[in-house]
């Protein structure tokens, strides 16, 4: 029994080394190679990092590094319940973009008490996004269309709709030089946490680390996360098993569109209650990063959120101590490279390594056995 | 022609991977030709003239021969008319009768094992290994391989070969090395030697003798297909016109050439794939609308062909294994949850009385050899007591010990009144373990016999398309493996 404990938390902390191993490669290479670029433009290749960390103790770029990633976070378990099972959502970015347009017009239109408006801008943003996830999963199960090529072309036109929805004759309100879809009824302002100088920590981030539970209990702990599983781990395996693969592929392709519709909440219930020209708009493509840097886990996608944000918003800070805040943008470039390369590399090296640990200690079973065999037949 | 036989985990595909580059040896030496070498990767490996048939083809099914052969090597004929004149030397020279222009997708199992030699031959091979060259191919093609193996060897080239066919290793191989847990334990001439006395060197006991089984077939049916029919698309009926009925306690052997619609059977029956027309019933229930995992739930197991593709999560930890395909029943799962505990303390159960050979339920299942992931399936599939049992190709790639342990479970079931479509390549096992026949050929039942009278031989023919009906023996053939075969009671109902 103690033997079997031992074993067992060798394997456990194995598991954990091998987890870990790949993102901290991934960083290490990141810094060397950003370092590099430093030395070669003439610049101090350690400075900057200073200047970053000292960044992060102050209060209020911690609440914006915090409410950054809550973002970022809901982005990036959108993506990678897609990972899980092999679908590339790239489409997060025109999900999130245009189910906060449209929520941002509905919190205008529709004035109700707070404890309904709030979930029904809720529910809007989840069903658009859905539904503009949903147009992907429905090419892909009913024509076969790839999700990657579908989700990208829906980003563009999800730009081209979002353009026309704010439209003063449509939808929209120009205020000065900025389009915007109008100021949403106070009922549907998200309450956020007041840290007094620091600023406000959005509300929603508390429900982005809920759903980051919910994620992990739906995934590992009831049947439809393990069919999804299977379905990401082998497609050919899942079907045989049982799994209704373009169901599957459905449900995971409206659920993924509905936590990405949530991406842009934070910050339209939180604090601008607009949609306008301003709206940032990359987050989808930054969730994608993150979640390939959290390696689709809870935990891991959060750390990484957090890193992210942070490489974003200290980096604000180098430009007025001479270095170009672009430095930043290098380094979750590296990173992202590094990652997918990293992961691959302990991935096979984890196996090989199990294969051939397995192949040991059952030899050394054998041994024992043949020994014990042999003093049976002594006596 | 050096055979090397070994029961499963002995250490055979490892000491070929070592031989090929694809794994270091941790002490020891390799001498190719009198010298003494070191590579780091099969491209060293394939350098020193060595090239490797694998167990599981590695061709690009939707690839010309052309295209396969030349994909890694454009470097040394070419892709075009050099590199075509090179496979067509190669193909004449060693009766290999290669097409370059095919799709592979369009080659028998056969074709496509000739495409592997003749592409290791192309890179200049002089020595080939074969891991299991025999597992998927019958008496007629085996006999066509060892032909050509023959040529290879008498244009001065030398074969290494891996198989579990102890019949076919004394037949065909000069020399005969037996590797046990990891170490040679014999060596052996095929002339001085009976495959008795290989198969106790290889597990290094007495074998058990095959037991004279009472037939177990009740008249109460099972699983009833009538008239089933799948179309490909375009309409060539891959199956067509499939009757059968298996009875409680009886196990129906399907032999055929691979590619014949055995894969479409097993598919419809699991659920995989629509029948276009016909019907399937289990016990009272019609079954041919349900879904794979409302069938898997009212009682159909399910031993895959092909265990990597449909059988396992290679990556998953064993435990996970356990729950695939049966995740929604117990004690899997608690209502819509899984029930984690329950389903590591089954694993065990299973790792114990299946003797999957294993460290502990948390490493991968890739981890495991072949035999062992097998047995973990086996087990798995039985213990949700299935009515209906499809058994594909339950032993191949197993070791003679596993094997008589996967046909010992088989029977066992078999007794409390399980039917069974077993579907192999072996035909011993498929004789040996059988209550009736049938063949399978280009997608329709066209030969039924009687596996008490009927021969390995007599059985090929009739794979083979050459005969039809109610296959007649005319003349008691001998027994190749004696663990395979045992005498069966006739057992019309």
């Amino acid at each position: 029994m103690a033997i079997d404990m031992k074993k067992k938390f060798a394997l456990d902390k194995e598991r954990l080394l091998l987890g870990v191993a790949g993102p901290v490669i991934a960083l290490v290479t990141a810094v060397v190679l950003t370092s590099v670029v430093l030395l070669a433009s003439g610049k101090s290749p350690v400075e900057p990092y200073s200047i970053m960390f000292t960044q992060a103790t102050y209060s209020d770029v911690q609440v914006l590094i915090i409410n950054q990633a809550g973002m970022y976070y809901l982005a990036a378990l959108a993506v990678a319940i897609g990972f899980r099972m092999n679908l590339f959502n790239i489409g997060v970015d025109g999900q999130y973009r245009l189910a906060a347009v449209v929520a941002a017009i509905v919190g205008a239109k529709v004035a109700l008490p707070g404890i309904l408006q709030i979930p029904l801008l809720i529910l809007v943003a989840m069903l658009t996004g859905a539904m503009w996830a949903g147009i992907a999963g429905l090419l892909k199960v009913t024509r076969g269309v790839s999700e990657v090529v579908a989700t990208i072309m829906l980003n563009s036109i999800a730009s081209s709709l979002i353009g026309y929805l704010y439209l003063p004759s449509v939808f929209g309100v120009q205020v000065g030089n900025n389009k915007t879809t109008g100021t949403m009824h106070k009922s549907g302002w998200f309450p956020g946490i007041n840290m007094g100088e620091a600023g406000e920590i959005y509300g929603f981030v508390v429900i982005a680390a809920l759903l980051g539970v919910a994620y992990w209990f739906v995934l590992n702990r009831t049947r439809f996360g393990f069919d999804l599983r299977a379905t990401g781990a082998s497609e050919s395996a899942a079907a045989a098993s049982g799994v209704d693969a373009k169901r599957m592929l459905l449900t995971a392709m409206l659920v993924s569109g509905a936590l990405a519709g949530l991406a842009g909440l934070p910050l339209l219930l939180g604090d601008t209650h607009t949609y306008s020209l301003t709206f940032p708009t990359t987050i989808g493509f930054q969730g994608i990063t993150i979640a390939l840097l959290g390696r689709n886990s809870p935990v891991g996608i959060a750390f990484a959120a957090l890193l992210i944000s942070w490489l974003e918003k200290a980096s604000a800070a180098l430009d007025l101590q001479g270095y170009d805040k672009e430095i930043a943008v290098i380094m979750q470039g590296i990173i992202t490279i590094a990652v997918v390369v990293s992961y691959e590399a302990v991935r096979v090296w984890g196996q090989r390594r199990q294969q051939r640990r397995v192949g040991i200690e059952l030899a050394i079973a054998a041994g024992e056995n043949t020994s014990e065999l042999k003093k049976e037949v002594a006596a | 022609m050096h055979a090397l036989v070994g029961e499963n985990g002995a250490g055979k595909s490892t000491l070929m991977k070592i031989l090929y580059g694809m794994q270091k040896p941790d002490e020891g030496t390799i001498a190719v030709d009198g010298e003494q070498v070191t590579y780091s990767s099969p491209a060293d490996a394939i350098a020193r003239g060595i090239g490797m048939v694998h167990q599981h083809f590695m061709l690009a099914d939707n690839l010309t021969v052309l295209e396969n052969v030349v994909l890694g090597s454009e470097k040394l004929y070419g892709i075009g008319g050099k590199a075509r004149r090179k496979i067509a030397e190669i193909s004449e020279r060693y009766h290999l009768n290669v097409r370059p222009d095919a799709l592979v997708e369009d080659l028998g199992v056969a074709d496509r094992q000739r495409v592997e030699i003749l592409k290791v031959l192309y890179r200049g091979a002089r020595t080939l290994i074969l891991d299991e060259p025999t597992a998927v191919l019958v008496p007629q093609e085996v006999d066509a391989l060892f032909d050509n193996l023959r040529e290879l060897k008498a244009e001065g080239l030398s074969v290494i070969f891996i198989s579990h066919k102890l019949g076919e290793v004394l037949s065909v191989a000069d020399e005969i090395t037996v590797i046990r847990r990891g170490t040679t334990v014999g060596t052996a001439v095929p002339a001085e030697t009976t495959p008795r006395q290989l198969a106790e060197l290889m597990v290094g006991s007495e074998l058990p003798t095959p037991e004279t089984a009472e037939s177990t077939v009740t008249d109460r049916p099972v699983l009833t297909v009538e008239g089933l029919r799948l179309d490909a698309e375009g309409g060539r009926p891959l199956l067509d016109d499939i009757s059968f009925t298996i009875h409680a306690g009886e196990v129906l052997g399907l032999a055929g050439v691979e590619g014949n619609g055995q894969t479409e059977l097993i598919d419809a029956l699991i659920g995989l794939k629509h029948a276009d027309s016909g019907t399937i019933a289990l016990e009272g229930d019609e079954i041919t609308d349900w879904g794979t995992r409302k069938r898997r739930e009212s009682g159909i197991g399910y031993i895959p062909e092909d265990r990597h593709r449909h059988g396992l999560l290679l990556e998953s930890p064993l435990w996970e294994n356990r729950i695939l395909g049966h995740v929604t029943e117990k004690p899997n799962a608690r209502g819509v949850l899984i029930d984690i505990k329950a389903a590591q303390a089954d694993t065990r159960r299973i790792v114990e009385e299946y003797d999957v050979r294993t460290p502990g339920i948390d490493v991968t299942a890739a981890s495991l050899s072949g035999g062992n992931q097998q047995k973990l399936i086996v087990g798995r599939e039985m213990s949700h007591h299935p009515r209906f049992l499809i058994a594909a190709h339950p032993t191949r790639g197993v070791d003679v010990g596993a094997q008589a342990q996967i046909w010992d479970q088989i029977r066992e079931a078999r007794r409390e009144g399980l039917a069974v479509l077993l579907i192999s390549a072996d035909l011993d096992e498929l004789i040996g373990l059988s209550d009736t026949l049938r063949v399978i050929y280009r997608g329709k039942l066209v030969a039924d016999a009687d596996p008490a009278t009927i021969t390995p031989e007599e059985l090929g023919s009739a794979m083979t398309g050459a005969s039809a009906g109610h296959l007649e023996h005319e003349e008691e053939g001998g027994d190749s493996v004696p663990a395979a075969r045992k005498p069966q009671p006739e057992d019309e109902s």
